[in-house]
């Protein structure tokens, strides 16, 4: 139960050029077309096991809708074949297919009737449903007058009342406010954990790390990467900038040892020639967490630049940024350089990170405007630099993403609390 | 010609087509303050412009009777039985794209929305229906056994209608001019079937024209029932039996054929 395959799927619209073309189509006698095939999915094949939490990302008008229609079964595919094991739950776009004059109940009542559950259960269900939802009395309004987070909320407890075997999001949770996601993911993760198959669209990253173990890239239809999260967002990544970039530069979309790591993006203007961790004088690969550490970074520039910056970033063995800066935003100049200069950033901090595998990623961009924005990429050097850290054993037993060093008083209350 | 499958998907969704209608039907009259009372009021008004325009001041008399009534309910047989294959074929037709909503979002058997059409204008049917049966017993003009025979016609009337309606549905997908044509068509359609005239006032040549015409028949039928208490003669409702069973098997071939493309139209 749970499983998705996907076969050699291809999904094309018909074009025609007018709808008389369309009737002669339709009614002349052969088998002459009169349409071109529009095709906006090709060569899809993935398989999914039970349980697995798939995110599928890529940039607007890449199929992703396409594909969960597909996998749903709403649309039907032009060529090869998608079958599917056990119940599935999907929310696509804004809400279920809701009708607007009848009330919040009335189309619970119907949503869950449409993916296949009895009057009986729903009825045993709405009151969970509507706590959920949390729309107080809007329930019992028609959804015309639902704002479209409200309609989500609806349609997100619907769609998840009873645990499906396969859960199909898109983008839709973009919608509500940050506790309703939070509440959305909670449910979902917990879902996860009891077997739920998950297949997500977001273009919020962060949640694909956090909720994905899995990640597909569609790009013009196609897959292009099908494996971890980190390596499918890394590529996704580089080919945003590739794209802002317009050609001027390089971007390394595909792995290989001199261009430097997916992601990497190099001109002919500037080079970043080391970047290092240190500490206590020396370059280290592993350090204690809270260490005092500086990076380094040394960046040459070819050509004038009037307002390079330099910054850089690191993240976990996930591949989520857990802090990143630069000077631009650190309210620091360099000034205007010369061809041929050489310029040596450091960065001191104590890094408080929790133990694991981080790596730095480092940048050289022209002309800051706005808040942390530039005019221009001049490069960028993925995963330049990794290192371990170890655990602190003279620090504070914690758990979490950072340790924020809290110091802690504490007091008896003596007067006011001794009886209750 | 039915794929079995099909009718396991329409049983499996049976709540959702039983919930659909009884929405249906409360969500007619919601904000109304008079309710379900319109589903009457409007045949009634109708019933009441024609027999007062057409018995009263055109002083046009049932051949055979002189009864004010007998008129009314010549007319009764006609307009309600009519009505119920103008609503059955209206909402078919649109209810592919009425639904678009639904059918983009959600999979479920789209055959299902079909007989929702059906079963929302046989409920609808059935209130004026039964208010008009009351009526003839009252007025002491029940045709009795015969009445019985009706229960055929309408099987065929609806067949016929939701043949009709799923072809047209499904073409209006693809070429929205038939929603608006076949407006006009049913215009035409309805004055051309002896509903608001008697059959017999029509010229000879007419009346042979009359018999290409599937609903003359069935509204015929109708009418003999309830206005002389005569059976319906079964050889005159055979073509437009036939004709319903090929609409309908064409309907259901151009759906099958059509529903995945139909949703990348909607």
């Amino acid at each position: 139960m749970g499983s998705i395959q996907v076969k050699n799927l291809g999904k094309a619209y018909k074009r025609y050029s007018s709808q008389w073309a369309r009737l002669a189509e339709w009614i002349a006698p052969g088998k002459k077309k009169h349409h071109d095939l529009k095709w906006v999915l090709q060569d899809i094949d993935i398989d999914i096991k039970p349980g697995e939490s798939v995110g599928l990302i890529g940039v607007n008008g890449a199929g992703k809708s396409t594909l969960l229609k597909l996998i749903t079964g709403t649309s039907q595919p032009t060529v090869g074949s998608v079958s599917t094991q056990g119940r599935i739950a999907a929310l696509l776009e804004l809400g279920m297919g809701f009708h607007p004059d009848f009330t919040g109940r009335q189309n619970v009542l119907m949503s869950g009737q449409l993916i296949g559950m009895t009057a009986g259960e729903i009825t045993a269900l709405m009151p969970e449903i509507e706590a959920f939802a949390d729309i107080g009395e809007y329930i019992d309004q028609p959804v015309r007058v639902y704002s479209s987070g409200m309609q989500v909320r609806l349609a997100f407890s619907v769609a998840t009342a009873m645990r499906p075997d396969i859960l199909i999001v898109d983008e839709a949770l973009a919608v509500g406010d940050v506790f309703f996601q939070q509440k959305c993911y909670e449910r979902i993760r917990g879902f996860c954990e009891s077997g739920t198959t998950l297949l997500f669209v977001s273009h919020s990253m962060g949640t694909v790390y956090s909720l994905c173990d899995r990640a597909i890239l569609l790009a013009e239809g196609r897959v292009a990467l099908d494996a971890s999260p980190r390596e499918v967002i890394d590529l996704y990544n580089a080919q945003l900038l590739q794209r802002q970039a317009k050609g001027s530069a390089k971007v390394t979309v595909i792995d290989s040892d001199e261009a430097g790591n997916v992601g990497s993006f190099s001109s002919d203007g500037v080079a970043i020639c080391v970047v290092e961790l240190f500490k206590d004088g020396e370059a280290v690969s592993a350090v204690a967490s809270e260490s005092l550490v500086t990076v380094k970074i040394r960046v040459r520039f070819n050509h004038d630049y009037r307002d390079p910056h330099i910054g850089f970033q690191i993240r976990n063995a996930r591949g989520e940024a857990a802090f990143m800066t630069n000077t631009y935003c650190m309210n620091r100049t360099i000034g205007a350089v010369r061809r041929g200069e050489e310029i040596v950033a450091e960065f001191a901090f104590h890094i408080g990170l929790a133990e694991g595998e981080y790596t730095i990623t480092s940048g050289v961009a022209e002309g800051g405007a706005g808040e942390g924005e530039f005019n221009q990429t001049l490069a960028r050097s993925q995963d330049a630099r990794a290192f371990t850290i170890v655990r602190n054993m003279d620090a504070i037993l914690w758990s979490g993403f950072y340790n924020l060093n809290p110091t802690c008083t504490l007091h008896r209350q003596q007067e006011e609390q001794t009886v209750s | 010609m039915i794929a079995p499958a099909m009718l396991k998907g329409v049983w499996a969704y049976r709540g959702f087509v039983k919930g659909s209608v009884k929405r249906e039907f409360q969500s007619k009259y919601r904000n109304s303050l008079l309710g379900a009372a319109w589903t009457v009021l409007n045949p009634l008004a109708m019933i009441l412009v024609y027999t007062v325009v057409f018995a009263q001041v055109m002083k046009n008399r049932m051949p055979g009777s002189d009864s004010t009534f007998s008129y009314s309910i010549y007319l009764c047989a006609g307009v309600l039985t009519w009505g119920l294959f103008a609503e059955i074929v209206n909402r078919a037709k649109d209810v592919f794209l009425d639904n678009a909503n639904l059918i983009k979002k959600v999979n479920f058997p789209r055959i299902c929305l079909p007989l929702i059409v059906v079963l929302s204008a046989g409920v609808n049917f059935a209130i004026i229906f039964g208010l008009f049966t009351a009526f003839l017993i009252l007025s002491g003009n029940f045709p009795g056994l015969v009445f019985l025979g009706l229960v055929p016609v309408m099987a065929i009337l609806v067949l016929f209608a939701i043949g009709l309606g799923m072809v047209l549905g499904v073409l209006n997908v693809f070429f929205r001019d038939v929603g608006q044509l076949f407006g006009i068509v049913l215009q035409f359609w309805f004055w051309f079937t002896p509903i608001v005239y008697p059959m017999a006032t029509l010229p000879e040549r007419v009346k042979v024209l009359m018999t290409l015409n599937p609903m003359a028949s069935l509204i015929a039928a109708c009418q003999g029932v309830l206005v002389e208490g005569r059976w319906p003669q079964w050889t005159a409702l055979l073509p437009t039996f036939l004709i319903a069973l090929a609409l309908c098997a064409l309907g259901l071939l151009l759906f099958r054929g059509h529903a995945g493309e139909m949703v990348d139209e909607l």
